[in-house]
């Protein structure tokens, strides 16, 4: 069993079970909660919040067409629903290894950008306007920079890395005000995968990036 | 056979949890078409007008009332009494329907209750809480936080509007909101333990 040590801001907790998160940061949410009794309990609080505000909605007249159809439609549906099968364990949490396609982690199409440094895009629906990354960093190294100029939210998957807010292990996420600069290094003896949140697509202020373009910027 | 929906502004009544969950066993165990047609009187009103207030056209508002409440027949087996009342039960279903259809995203798959790994064992003091809890407390709880407090929570839940967008519209800054959350997050939970 995981012992989690960095949870959600409470603000996420709410926006979440709002449903108002951007899909990649759902994504990371949700697979943060996949480790952590805690936030799931408190994302279950802040459902009921939702329940309880939808009873409070003044009614709006349904037409008798749509209850009509909505009973009769009952007919076309099968007698029995079966339960959904929940997948093996895996190696990483049901929503995310779903969204990968139950493709390994070591399988992935990874794309080197750094020694000892692999970014993994992950596609998100058409109408997505926020980021999904898997990161993967070498032990020792630093991770690339990631001035935090918009809403960000990293989990880590496997292995682990340290800044100056702490230790963050797996199933630990890391949901900082956007005002934080940090520059964590990792600090286990295996390659650290997290998967990261962004807002923007050019949110990186990547070490690499900064090289290329020595005449931008900084 | 429904005594009364719960109207939070009287800051008591409420519908009756125990009753709601009793309709849905009986739609999970006996397919029973009259405790489903009174579960669409009391709940379909109140998620079309939750529909409407995301923007949705009358037409595409019933499209996903029905929706909503033919996920409620098919899953009904799905749904757990101690993770929450059958109107939150309800709001999840909504709330995801309404993402993927009006948003164009993809919610469904990873934000339903159901979907979480139990990976880490023990329940929580906050899952303990939220088996414990009724429906008509935490309206209760609701009725009694902050006005200031009770319009991000609407603004967020209901018109399903970012904090970004919440920020824009009241004309404070990103961090002020994202406080006011936490402040209202915790004051909820603070009255919810004093009922608990």
């Amino acid at each position: 069993m995981t012992t989690i040590n960095h949870h959600l801001d409470e603000a996420t907790i709410l926006a979440f079970a709002a449903g108002t998160l951007p899909e990649a940061h759902r994504v990371v949410a949700a697979t943060h909660a996949a480790y952590c009794a805690h936030c799931r309990g408190a994302v279950r609080a802040a459902e009921m919040l939702g329940g309880s505000l939808l009873l409070d909605e003044p009614s709006s007249a349904v037409s008798a067409t749509c209850r009509a159809a909505t009973l009769a439609s009952l007919d076309a549906l099968p007698a029995t629903v079966e339960k959904p099968v929940r997948p093996a364990k895996n190696e990483v949490p049901a929503v995310l290894c779903n969204l990968l396609g139950n493709t390994p982690l070591a399988e992935l199409p990874w794309k080197k950008k750094a020694p000892g440094v692999a970014i993994c895009a992950i596609p998100l629906s058409d109408g997505a306007k926020t980021r999904l990354q898997l990161l993967r960093i070498g032990p020792g190294r630093a991770m690339p920079e990631h001035g935090h100029g918009g809403e960000e939210i990293t989990v880590v998957l496997r292995g682990s890395y340290k800044d100056h807010t702490g230790r963050y292990a797996t199933g630990d996420v890391a949901d900082l005000d956007e005002s934080i600069e940090h520059q964590p290094v990792v600090d286990s003896d295996v390659d650290c995968i997290c998967l990261v949140a962004t807002e923007a697509p050019t949110r990186f202020k990547s070490f690499w990036a900064r090289l290329a373009q020595p005449f931008v910027g900084i | 056979m429904r005594l009364g929906i719960g109207l939070m502004n009287t800051g008591i009544e409420s519908t009756i949890p125990a009753e709601d969950a009793v309709l849905l066993r009986r739609i999970a165990e006996l397919r029973d078409r009259a405790a489903f047609a009174a579960l669409f009187d009391a709940y379909a009103p109140r998620v079309k007008s939750f529909m409407l207030r995301k923007g949705a056209s009358l037409e595409q508002a019933e499209d996903l009332v029905q929706e909503t409440m033919i996920a409620v027949w098919n899953k009904a087996a799905l749904y757990a009494p101690e993770r929450g009342g059958v109107s939150t039960w309800i709001f999840t279903i909504a709330r995801n329907l309404r993402i993927d259809r009006l948003r164009r995203e993809k919610a469904s798959m990873f934000t339903d209750l159901d979907d979480y790994d139990a990976e880490s064992g023990e329940a929580s003091q906050d899952e303990a809480m939220g088996r414990v809890q009724e429906d008509a407390a935490v309206a209760k709880a609701l009725a009694q936080i902050p006005a200031e407090q009770r319009e991000l929570l609407i603004l967020s839940y209901v018109e399903d509007l970012p904090q970004s967008e919440i920020a824009q519209r009241l004309q404070i800054p990103l961090g002020t909101v994202k406080s006011r959350m936490r402040l209202a997050y915790n004051r909820m939970r603070k009255l919810l333990e004093t009922v608990a």
